[in-house]
Formats: C-alpha cells, structure tokens, sequence
C-alpha cells in the first residue's frame, strides 16, 4: 500500500528527507563531540587541567574545536550531498 | 554620557531608516501585497536569509542578559551557549526543502498557513494564531523594555524618552517596509552583531593581558570559574545537555524562525544560508560569552548582570568604538523585536481575519488592515512597556518554551510523518502550551533539565498517540491533503 502512495509522490520530497536526516546526523555529531571533550577533558580537578593557547583543555576543543569542525562537515555536507532543486511548481514557473 | 559613544548609534538608526524607504518602494509595485508584505515575495538570497535568522533569533540574551550570567557563572555558561550552535544549519535543514517546496504549493504565507492546508482543521488554526498573538506579545514586550534600557542606560535619556526613541524607529520602517524591509535591516543588524562581537572579544582579551593572563586570574578567585560546572558547581551534565532542546533544535518550532524557512529564493540561497549560519551563529555565541567571563577579572565585582556588556565595552575600547558595539545589543533587540512585530500582525490579518471574518476581504482593504494592526500593536506594546513587568528573561523564556513545546511537532511531523492528522496536531499544542505552563509553575527544572524538556517529549507522545487512535476519522481528508501536498 505504501508503495503505491509513493509512486505518484512528488520526486523532490526524496532529497529534501535525506537531507533533513543529514541536519540530524549533524547534531547528534555536534552533540557527541561538544560533551565528550566537555565532560571527558574537564570533570577533573581544575588544579589537574591541562592548556592550549591559555584555555583549559575541554573549553578549547569542545567550545572552539568542535565549533569549527562543525563548520567544516557543515561546508562538506551542503558541497556534496545536498542537491539542489527547483522550488517553483512547474505549472507555476509557467505562469 | 560620552557623545562619542552616541554618535555611531545614531548613524545605525539612520540607515536602518533608509533601508525602510528603500523596501517600501517594493510594497507599491508588487502585485501580491500579502506575500510581499509579510513575506518579501519569497526573493531571499543565501546571505539574508542566514542573517535575518540569526538575528532574529539572537535577542537581547544573546548580547545582554546571557554575557551577564556568564560573568557569574564562568566558562560553564559559555559551554552551555554553544549549544546554540546547532540553530545555525539544524532549522534550515530540517524544515529544509520540503517545507520551502510545500509552502509554494500552497501559497503560504505564514506559519499558521501551512498548519491550516496540512490538517484542515479549524481549531488547530484557532489554537495556533492564538498562542502566537499571545506569546509573541509577551516576548516582544519583554524585548521592548529591553531595548528601552539599554538606550537609557547608553545616552542617560529617561527610561519613557528611551522607548519612544525605540519605539518609533522600529515601527516606521516595519510599517512601511514589511518582510523585505524586516530582513535588510536584520542583515545589517546582523552584521554589526558580528563585528561588534568580534571587537569586545579582542578588546577585552588585550586589555586583560591575554588569555592565559585571564584564565589564571579568574581560577585564582575561584576555580570553578574555569571548570564545566559553574561557580558554585550547580550546572550538572544533564541540564547544561537539557538545553540542546530549548535553544538547539527546539527553536524549530519558533514561527518567527520556521517562517523564514519558506521565504528564499532557491535552493542555492538555501545552501549558503546554512554555511553563513553556521559560522555567524558560532561566532557571536562564543565571542559575546567568552566576552561575559573574560571581564570578570578586569571590572569584578559587578552587582547587576545587564550592565556587564555596557561597562567592559566603555572600559577597554575608545569611545567610538565602544559605540559601534554597543550598537550590537541594540541591532540584536531591534531584529527580534521587528519579525515578532509583523509576525502578530500577519496572525492577526492573515490567519484570522481572512481565514473567518472576512475572507472576500479586497486588496485595498487588506493592505489598510495590514498596515493598520501593524501600528496599532507597535502602539499597543509600547504602552505596555512604559510600566515594565520584572521579569523580563522571565517573560521571554516563557514565550520561547511555550512556542517550542505547542509548535515543533505539528510542523516536523506534519511535514514527514503522513499519518499525523488534525487531531493529533490539536493534542499536541494543547499538551505542549499547557504542561509546559503546569510545569513552569509547580515543577520548575523537573529531574534536573530545563523545564522545557517534559512538555516537548510530552506533546510528541500525545501528537502520535491521538494520529493514531484517530486514523479512521481523517482517513478521507487525509487523503485530500496528500494529495495536495505530497503529489507531483
């Protein structure tokens, strides 16, 4: 039954799901590194902290590293993997 | 007050005039006043459209209220901003195209227009223009006497002196602009948010003599400044994570933000706005808060908050430039304040009014009303800013988590799960908006998280549950709306 819906779906709608997937993959990786490198690197007594460039270790890569790299798969995701379609209607772009 | 700091916020004003005129030129001509008006002919570019969203979204927390607690709280706080990150690409992708190719199927215009055609129900439109007239008042007043306070606070004008100014500059070029006016001056507020962030940062950091200076002063007052875990260690791993919910992907369910998602141009602006985001988002995040802690050590013992950003950016930059960031606050408050402004107003004319008082309304009619309830709720909340409720992150965290818990379901599963219907929709605003209330006033942060985290999960549970059990009663409209909305 659900096939049969499908087929007459509006082609689009494939590329816009994957894509909404890819905005979630995004923040669950956004969230897994902001709280490993959070809580992994910084629950240990702060006399026992180590630092780059002047911040404690945790702050840097889960506040600025994992910012950045966030950034980057953000760059890549839109480069390669989302499509881009029409948006108009074609009776619309007709008009 | 110092009229070199003056000076570069009065030239801010002036060109966010102009760029009223300038939007107002396209009301004129346009054939479609509504869509024009309320949605700039859906003609965004990439780089507007991520700046109208930040902007929109950054309010006067992001730049005031959020530096401040930070100042308190230390580099705990700033772990818990970043979790704003996400809003740069998760909306943009999520509602995405779909909602983008939807929304043209059926010439929506604003939030409650896609909700109408998705469920076919007249209470679910009742219940959502009603929640977003009322909660999006609430918030923009908050905004409001934000925004007075900051000017009082800047040029020592009197606090109803203050709002005047306030008031008039934004109600003329959204009268007179709408959307497209709206969202250039959001580009242009945006982007002094950005520089503005970017110079306290390294204002501040120079004047504290270095990172490495500051980190070890604010760990010699108290090392838990430095630590994930707050001053006084009260922000658990639970909560500070709770808040990917309120301010990461719930903001999803914001009609000022979700209503931007329908109005690009085309896909490609799309793929830039989520870059720019991105990168926008993280910058003012992290420099604004960083800025919050990093001024402890050179202005401590600051009682008040709010007055953290007015004071380290006086202290540690000369006057004119401190006058350029402090430009930024009021570019965040004034982007906000303007969307929430003509968003109650298309609630008002577009989704009540032409829905069920008059919808063979003409074009001349409609563009009076529009124009009119715009002024007439600019007036409105100006009024009720000049006593201003205590509260005012109170308020405006009320709004944010009501919206969030009555909208994001109806719109993400409405838009990817075909079997959600009116029914579930209707139990999911109900739920949402009322144990998110419930719970706001008998079990504030229940087991540990933000109080918005319950009413969310909560309001799933009653969305799917209600589709469910109500599948054979909508089966016959349900199969009108797939195929307006899902067919080629």
């Amino acid at each position: 039954m659900n096939r049969k819906k499908n087929r007459g779906e509006d082609p689009r709608y494939k590329i816009a799901n994957r894509e909404a997937i890819i905005g979630v993959g995004l923040v669950v990786i956004n969230f897994i590194l902001w709280y490993g490198f959070a809580y992994g690197l910084g629950s240990g007594p702060v006399e026992e902290y180590e630092y780059v460039f002047g911040l404690p270790a945790w702050f840097f890569y889960s506040c600025i590293v994992v910012t950045v790299v966030i950034f980057i798969l953000v760059v890549l995701a839109v480069v390669f993997l989302f499509k881009e379609v029409p948006l108009e209607d074609e009776e619309e772009e007709a008009r | 007050m110092n009229g070199e700091v003056i000076i570069p916020l009065f030239l801010f004003l002036i060109v966010i005039f102009f760029i009223g005129f300038y939007a107002s030129k396209f009301l004129k001509t346009t054939a479609d006043f509504l869509q024009e008006y309320f949605l700039g002919s859906r003609q965004l570019g990439g780089f507007i459209l991520a700046m109208t969203m930040v902007a929109t979204y950054g309010s006067a927390s992001s730049f005031v209220g959020g530096p401040g607690v930070a100042y308190t709280v230390g580099l705990g706080w700033v772990l818990l901003s970043m979790t704003q990150l996400a809003t740069g690409y998760f909306v943009l992708s999520v509602l995405g195209k779909k909602f983008a190719i939807m929304a043209r199927k059926i010439r929506a215009v604003t939030l409650v227009d896609f909700l109408k055609e998705r469920y076919r129900s007249k209470w679910v439109v009742i219940l959502s223009s009603a929640s977003i007239i009322i909660f999006l008042f609430s918030a923009m007043a908050a905004q409001w006497v934000g925004g007075a306070r900051l000017i009082q606070s800047l040029t020592g004008l009197s606090y109803t002196a203050a709002l005047f100014i306030f008031a008039v500059s934004v109600l003329i070029y959204v009268i007179i602009g709408g959307f497209r006016a709206v969202a250039i001056t959001d580009t242009v507020q945006g982007v002094v948010m950005f520089l503005g962030t970017m110079i306290i940062l390294i204002g501040t950091i120079i004047a504290g003599g270095g990172v490495g200076n500051i980190i070890s002063d604010l760990a010699a007052e108290n090392p838990d400044f430095i630590s994930p875990y707050g001053a006084d260690r009260s922000l658990t791993p639970l909560y500070v994570s709770s808040f990917w919910i309120l301010v990461g992907v719930g903001v999803v369910g914001l009609p000022q933000v979700a209503v931007r998602a329908m109005s690009y141009k085309s896909s490609r602006g799309m793929h830039r706005a989520l870059i720019i985001g991105t990168a926008v988002v993280g910058v003012i995040m992290l420099g604004m808060h960083l800025t919050g802690v990093f001024a402890r050590p050179i202005l401590p013992g600051i009682e008040v908050g709010d007055t953290v950003m007015p004071r380290i950016a006086m202290e540690v930059l000369p006057a004119w430039l401190a006058g350029i960031v402090l430009a930024a606050p009021m570019a965040a408050i004034m982007s906000t304040v303007d969307s929430l402004l003509l968003l109650v107003s298309s609630a008002i004319v577009k989704d009540v009014y032409l829905n069920y008082v008059k919808p063979e309304a003409n074009d001349r009619t409609v563009k009076q009303l529009s124009i009119g309830v715009t002024a007439v709720i600019g007036l409105l909340v100006f009024v009720m800013a000049i006593q201003p409720p205590e509260l005012l992150i109170w308020l405006n965290l009320f709004a944010f988590g009501g919206l969030e818990a009555a909208f994001i379901w109806p719109v993400i599963m409405g838009l990817y799960w075909k079997k959600g219907n009116a029914s579930g929709a209707m139990a999911s605003i109900v739920t949402g908006v009322i144990s998110y209330i419930l719970f706001h006033s008998f079990m504030p942060e229940a087991f540990g998280m933000h109080t918005v985290v319950l009413p969310v999960v909560l309001s799933l549970c009653a969305y799917i549950l209600v589709s469910l059990v109500t599948v054979k009663r909508h089966a016959e409209i349900q199969a009108r709306v797939f195929q307006k909305l899902w067919s080629a």
